[in-house]
C-alpha cells in the first residue's frame, strides 16, 4: 500500500509538470510523426489493458495476503489450476496478436522507404505532386543538405515548404549518425557508404529542431541543425536568397567543409559542383580516389583478378584523418596527440566565446565567428519571409536581421520554437 | 624518458609519462584516495595477520561458495566505481545548459558514459549474477561444488583481470569514447586511434573467457551432478534459470569474442571487417554484437526471475504456483532471445517486413515473461506474506519491472521506435528494466542467500531503508527521462541549448542521489549486521523456512555442504523432506573427497592483465613473454596431478556433531 501511496504522490508533481512542458513526440507537426505519435499511444492504451489489472492486483494479493491478516484465505499447496493457466497466457497473447497486428500493418504503412500516399489524415497526396528530393550528408559534427532539383546546398538549415511530400536520401561521410527532426517524422541512420531514405511531409509552418540521434563523437552534442516549414512563397525566397548569395559549393570547399568541426553557423551555397552527392556517398569526394560504384560494376563483372591490387590505393577511404592530418572523432590518448585526460579539447572543438549557435535560441551568438577553414555566408535565419531582401554575403550580423517569415524573427528564444 | 626514442619505443610502446593524468585534481585524488584505501587495507590485513587465511580460504580456493562470495564482492566494488560515473553524468546534464557548459568536457564526459556501460554490464550485472549462481546452485541440486572447481576460481580471476583492466584506464591512459558497444566506423583504427578503444577490447576479452567458462561450468554441474531424485521438473526454479542463462552464455559469449577479434584485426592488423571502405562493413558488426547483446540481457534477467520465485515462494509460505509454466517460460524465452537481435536497430534501413518480424518476435517474449509475472502473483494469492526485506525487493520489482516491459514492448513497434530509438526514453527503458529487474532481483537475492553465506541475517531496519532509497530514487531518477525522451531528447548529449528541459534533468539527478543513499543504506546494513551478528545469528541452517536444499545444511554450510548426499522425493525438496519428519542422521559419516585450492587461477589472471596491458600500450616484447608465460603455465597446471585430498571422517564427525550441538541448544 505504501508503495501506491508513495507513487501517486510522485506522480502528482509530475502531471503538474507535464502540463508546462513541450513533449514534442506528442505534438509533433508533421503526418508521420502524428501517425507514429498515435500508434505510441494506441499501442499504450493496449498494453496498459494488461499492465493495470496486473499493478493493481499485485498491490492488492500482496496488501490481502500480509501475514497479519489471519481472516485471508491460506492454502500453502495450491499451485496449479489449469484455467487460470489457460488465462495467464492466453491473455497477453491476445493484447500480443492485436498488437502484432498494429504493428505488421503500421510498419509497412510508415516504412519510411515508402513513398507517402497522403498529405495527412483529411487529405490525399494530390495527383501530380511532385515531390521535394533533398540529400542530406552528416559530416564531422554537421550536416549538409543538398537540393538537386534547386541546385543549392545548405549546412544546418533545412526549409521545405508545407504540405508538400519530402524525400530524404541520406548518407555520411565519416562515422555513423542518425537524422532525426522530431517534430517532422522518425529518426533513420545516416551511414557512410550507404544511402537510407525518408519520406515525410511537414503540414505546419514554423521551426523545429533537428539533431543526430547516435552518437558520433567529439561534437556530437552540438550536431544540430534547422528544420523550417515554408509556405511555398516562402520556400521559393528562401532558394532565391541561397542562389543570391554567390557561393559555389566546389569540391574543395566541400572537402574543407569536412573537417571536424562543431557549432557550425548556418550556411547557403548557391550552386554546387555538379555530382559531388553522388561522390560523397560513393565514397569519392577526394580527386583521384575510385567510387564505390565502379568497383562494384567491375566486381559485378566478375571482377579484375590481380590487377584490382592497382586499384587498392584509390579505393581507401578512412585513411584520409591521417593524410589531412585531422584527429579521430574519438581519438583517445596514444592516437590524439594531448596527454591523458587533458584539458586541451579535441580538433574542431570550439571554445564558447567563438562559437556560433546553430539552434534558433537565445540567439545574439551569430556573430563573431571568425574561425577559419571554409567560408561561410548568410546566417540569416530561414524563412526570412517573402521579402526578397536578398542575402547578405559576408554579412556577420546577419543573426539580428528582422524577419517576419513563417519561421518568425532569428534570434527565437526557445519558447517560441515549434518542437 | 629515454634520450633514445627508438629505445622508449621499444621498451614502452607508445607508453608515455603523458598517459598519466598528473594535471588532472579529479582523478589524482581518486588515486591518491585509492592508493590510500588500498594501503589501509593491506595493512589492516597485515595487522590482523589476515594474509594466510585470505590466500588459502579465499583467492587460492576452488570451494564454490568462496567463489560466488568473491563475485559479488567484485560487483560491489565495481558497482561504486559504475555509480560514481553514473553520478557525474547526471551533475553534467542538470548543469550543462545554455551558456553553462557544465564541469565535463565531451572528451571526459563520452570516455564516462561508455566506462558507465561498460562497467555496470560486464563487472556489476555479470558477476552479480555469476556469483550469485556459483554460490546457490551446488547448493540447490546437493551437489558438493561444481563440476570444474579449478575453471571456476580461473574463470573468477579472468572477469577480475577483466576489470583491473578497465580501472587501469582511468589512472594510465584513458577509456574509449564510442559508446559501451564501440560501433565501428567510430571504434575503429582511423576513428578512435589511442588506446581507448584497446583497453575496452582487452577488458571485455579476458572478462569474456572466464564469463564462457563459467557458463560451461554450470552447465556441467548442473546436468551432471544433481542430487538422486531431482530429475529436471524437480529442479529448483533459480537452478532452472541459471541453466537457461548459461546456455545462452555458451552460445552467445563465442560470438562476443569473434566480433572482438574481428574489431581487434581492424585495429592491430589492418584488416576490413569493420571499415567503411575496402570491402568493410560497418553494420555487419552491430548485427553480430546484438547477437550477442540481446541474449546478454536475458543472461541477466533469467537469474533475477529464478530469484524472484524462489523468494516468492519462500516468503507467501506456499508453493510456486504453476512450477511447469514457470519452466516453459523460462525455456520459451532462452530461445526467443535469439530472435530478436535486430529490435535494436529497426532505424538502420531494414524493409518494413524484417523489421515487422523482429518487433514481433520481441512482443511474444512478453507473453512469457507475462505468465510468469502472473505465477508470481498467484503464489501470492493464498499465501501468508511475509514482507522481509527480499519479499519488500519482490514486489517493488513487480509494479517497476512491468512498467519497463511495458515501454520494452512499445519499443518494439517499429514505427515507434523510430522516435524513440536513441532517446532518453529508451534510456529509462532499459534503467527501468535492468534496475528494477536485475539488480533489484540480486539484492533481493543477496539478503536472502546472506545469512546461507554468513550465518547470520542481515540487519531488516537498513535493509529496507535500502530499498526504499533504491525504489524512489529509481522513479525519480528515470520517470523524467521518459518525459525528456517524449521530447526529442537524445542520449549522450553533453550540453543543451533549451533551458526548459533543465527541471527534468535536475530531478533525474535528485533521483540519483536517492540511490546513492540506497547504495550508502547496503553498506551500512553489511557493518550494522556484522557488528550486530550475534543477535542476527542463524543457528539452524534455515532462517526463511525456506523449501530447497541450500537450506538443508548449516549456515554457513560446512566445506563439503552435505555430508550425505540428499535423496529428492519431490519439487521444493527440503520443505517436503520437513514435512515428512526427515531426520539429520547423526552417525556413519565417512571420508570426504574434496578438490584442492590452487593458486595457478590466480597466476593466470595477473599474468592476462600484464599481457592486455602490453597489447593495449603496443609493447610487443612484453606481450609476447606474457603470451608464453600463459601459455607454460596452462600447460604446467596439467601437469599438477594435487588436484584433490579427503576430509578425513573424524573431521566431518566432529563438523557434523558441532551442528547437532547447535540444533540441540536451540530447541
Amino acid at each position: 500500500m505504501t508503495v501506491k501511496i508513495l507513487r501517486t504522490l510522485l506522480l502528482l508533481p509530475v502531471f503538474g509538470l507535464l502540463s508546462g512542458c513541450n513533449m514534442v513526440l506528442m505534438q509533433p507537426s508533421g503526418d508521420i510523426a502524428t501517425r507514429q505519435r498515435d500508434l505510441i499511444l494506441a499501442s499504450t492504451g493496449l498494453m496498459l489493458l494488461i499492465i493495470i489489472p496486473v499493478i493493481v492486483a499485485t498491490l492488492f494479493f500482496a496488501w490481502r495476503y500480509r501475514e497479519s491478516n489471519k481472516e485471508a484465505a491460506y492454502d500453502p499447496d495450491w499451485h496449479h489450476s489449469t484455467h487460470l493457466e489457460v488465462l495467464i497466457w492466453s491473455a497477453p497473447l491476445v493484447i500480443v496478436i492485436a498488437l502484432g497486428a498494429l504493428t505488421w500493418i503500421s510498419t509497412h504503412t510508415l516504412d519510411p522507404y515508402r513513398p507517402l500516399s497522403r498529405l495527412d489524415a483529411s487529405r490525399p497526396l494530390p495527383k501530380d505532386v511532385k515531390p521535394l528530393v533533398v540529400e542530406v550528408v552528416a559530416l564531422d559534427w554537421k550536416w549538409l543538405f543538398f537540393y538537386p532539383d534547386q541546385g543549392i546546398a545548405t549546412v544546418n538549415e533545412i526549409a521545405a515548404p508545407v504540405d508538400v511530400p519530402i524525400t530524404f536520401k541520406i548518407t555520411a561521410a565519416t562515422v555513423m549518425n542518425s537524422f532525426f527532426i522530431p517534430a517532422l517524422a522518425g529518426q533513420i541512420y545516416a551511414m557512410p557508404g550507404m544511402e537510407t531514405k525518408l519520406h515525410a511531409v511537414i503540414n505546419k509552418p514554423g521551426m523545429f529542431e533537428g539533431m543526430s540521434a547516435n552518437y558520433s563523437g567529439s561534437g556530437f552534442s552540438r550536431m544540430n541543425f534547422r528544420f523550417v516549414g515554408l509556405d511555398q512563397a516562402g520556400f521559393d525566397d528562401w532558394v532565391a536568397k541561397a542562389k543570391a548569395g554567390n557561393k559555389p559549393l566546389s569540391r574543395e570547399a566541400y572537402l574543407e567543409l569536412e573537417r571536424p568541426s562543431e557549432r557550425e553557423p548556418v550556411t547557403f551555397y548557391s550552386s554546387v559542383a555538379p555530382g559531388l552527392y553522388g561522390q560523397v556517398l560513393n565514397m569519392c569526394a577526394v580527386p583521384g580516389k575510385m567510387c564505390m560504384h565502379e568497383m562494384m560494376a567491375i566486381d559485378a563483372k566478375g571482377g579484375a583478378g590481380k590487377d584490382s591490387q592497382a586499384n587498392r590505393a584509390r579505393l581507401e577511404y578512412d585513411n584520409r584523418y591521417a593524410e589531412r592530418g585531422d584527429e579521430g572523432n574519438a581519438a583517445t590518448v596514444g592516437g590524439s596527440g594531448r596527454s591523458s585526460h587533458s584539458p586541451e579539447q579535441p580538433q574542431g572543438m570550439k571554445p564558447k566565446s567563438t562559437a556560433p549557435e546553430v539552434k534558433p535560441h537565445s540567439g545574439s551568438e551569430h556573430s563573431g565567428h571568425d574561425h577559419s577553414g571554409h567560408a561561410h555566408g548568410d546566417a540569416a535565419p530561414a524563412g526570412d519571409g517573402p521579402k526578397g531582401d536578398g542575402p547578405k554575403s559576408g554579412e556577420t550580423k546577419s543573426g539580428e536581421t528582422k524577419s517576419d517569415g513563417p519561421g518568425g524573427a532569428d534570434p527565437v528564444a526557445p519558447g517560441q520554437l515549434n518542437k | 624518458m629515454f634520450s633514445n626514442p627508438d629505445l622508449q619505443k621499444l621498451l614502452f610502446g607508445r607508453l608515455t609519462l603523458d598517459a598519466v593524468p598528473l594535471h588532472e585534481p579529479i582523478l589524482l585524488i581518486t588515486f591518491a584516495m585509492v592508493g590510500l584505501g588500498g594501503l589501509a587495507v593491506l595493512g589492516g590485513l597485515t595487522y590482523f595477520r589476515l594474509w594466510g587465511p585470505l590466500w588459502r580460504d579465499w583467492f587460492t580456493s576452488v570451494d564454490h561458495k568462496k567463489i560466488g562470495i568473491m563475485y559479488i564482492v567484485l560487483a560491489l566494488v565495481m558497482l561504486l566505481r559504475g555509480f560514481a560515473d553514473a553520478l557525474m553524468m547526471r551533475a553534467q546534464q542538470a548543469m550543462a545548459f545554455g551558456p553553462n557548459e557544465g564541469y565535463l568536457p565531451p572528451h571526459h564526459y563520452d570516455q564516462i558514459f561508455t566506462a558507465h556501460g561498460v562497467i555496470m554490464i560486464f563487472f556489476v550485472a555479470m558477476p552479480l549474477v555469476t556469483g550469485l549462481m556459483n554460490f546457490v546452485v551446488p547448493l540447490q541440486i546437493g551437489a558438493r561444488d561444481v563440476a570444474f572447481p579449478f575453471l571456476n576460481n580461473f574463470s573468477f580471476w579472468m572477469t577480475v583481470a577483466g576489470a583491473v583492466t578497465v580501472m587501469a584506464s582511468l589512472f594510465v591512459g584513458e577509456f574509449a569514447r564510442t559508446g559501451w558497444l564501440a560501433y565501428p566506423p567510430l571504434s575503429g583504427p582511423a576513428m578512435s586511434p589511442g588506446v581507448g578503444v584497446d583497453y575496452y577490447i582487452w577488458a571485455l576479452q579476458i572478462a569474456g573467457i572466464g564469463t564462457l567458462l563459467s557458463g560451461i561450468n554450470l552447465i556441467a554441474t548442473i546436468v551432471k551432478m544433481r542430487a538422486p531424485g531431482m530429475g529436471m521438473m524437480r529442479m529448483p526454479i533459480f537452478t532452472w534459470t541459471a541453466l537457461c542463462t548459461n546456455i545462452l552464455i555458451v552460445a552467445a559469449f563465442p560470438i562476443l569474442t569473434a566480433v572482438l577479434a574481428m574489431l581487434s584485426l581492424d585495429r592491430y592488423v589492418g584488416t576490413h571487417f569493420f571499415s567503411n571502405d575496402l570491402g568493410g562493413n560497418p553494420m555487419m558488426y552491430v548485427n553480430l554484437i546484438w547477437i550477442w547483446g540481446h541474449p546478454e540481457v536475458y543472461i541477466l534477467i533469467l537469474p533475477a526471475f529464478g530469484v524472484f520465485s524462489e523468494i516468492t515462494a519462500t516468503f507467501s509460505r506456499k508453493r510456486l504456483f504453476g512450477y511447469a509454466s514457470m519452466v516453459y517460460a523460462t525455456v520459451v524465452i532462452t530461445i526467443l532471445s535469439y530472435l530478436v537481435w535486430l529490435h535494436h536497430f529497426f532505424t538502420m534501413g531494414s524493409g518494413a517486413s524484417v523489421n515487422s518480424f523482429f518487433g514481433i518476435t520481441t512482443m511474444i517474449i512478453s507473453i512469457p515473461t507475462g505468465a510468469k509475472i502472473f505465477n508470481w502473483l498467484f503464489t501470492m494469492y493464498k499465501g501468508r506474506i511475509d514482507f522481509d526485506v527480499p519479499m519488500l525487493w519482490t514486489i517493488g520489482f513487480m509494479v517497476t519491472f512491468t512498467v519497463g516491459g511495458m515501454t520494452g514492448v512499445l519499443l518494439a513497434v517499429p514505427p515507434a521506435d523510430f522516435v524513440l530509438h536513441n532517446s532518453l526514453f529508451l534510456i529509462a527503458h532499459f534503467h527501468n528494466v535492468i534496475i528494477g529487474g536485475v539488480l533489484f532481483g540480486m539484492l533481493a537475492g543477496i539478503t536472502y542467500w546472506f545469512p546461507k553465506a554468513f550465518g547470520y541475517k542481515l540487519d531488516a531496519f537498513w535493509g529496507k531503508m535500502s530499498f526504499w532509497f533504491w525504489l524512489t530514487g529509481f522513479w525519480f531518477a528515470f520517470m523524467p527521462l521518459y518525459v525528456l525522451g517524449l521530447m526529442g531528447v537524445t542520449r549522450r548529449v553533453q550540453h543543451f541549448d533549451d533551458p526548459s528541459l533543465q527541471i527534468w534533468f535536475v530531478i533525474a539527478a535528485f533521483g540519483a542521489f536517492l540511490i546513492l543513499l540506497g547504495i550508502a543504506s547496503f553498506i551500512v546494513t553489511l557493518v550494522v549486521s556484522f557488528l550486530k551478528r550475534e543477535e542476527l545469528r542463524d543457528l539452524t541452517g534455515d532462517p526463511w523456512n525456506g523449501r530447497t536444499l541450500e537450506w538443508a545444511t548449516s549456515s554457513p554450510p560446512p566445506d563439503y555442504n552435505f555430508a550425505f548426499t540428499p535423496v529428492v522425493h519431490d519439487h521444493d525438496a527440503w520443505w517436503d523432506m520437513k514435512k515428512r519428519g526427515y531426520v539429520r542422521p547423526l552417525s556413519g559419516f565417512q571420508k570426504i573427497h574434496m578438490p584442492r585450492g590452487t593458486a595457478t587461477g590466480l597466476i593466470l589472471g595477473v599474468i592476462s592483465i600484464v599481457f592486455s596491458f602490453a597489447m593495449i600500450w603496443y609493447i610487443w616484447w612484453l606481450a609476447a613473454l606474457t603470451f608464453v608465460a600463459l601459455t607454460v603455465v596452462t600447460i604446467g597446471h596439467t601437469f599438477n596431478y594435487a588436484r584433490d585430498f579427503y576430509i578425513p571422517a573424524d573431521e566431518v564427525v566432529r563438523t557434523e556433531n558441532a551442528r547437532t550441538a547447535l540444533l540441540a541448544e536451540r530447541v
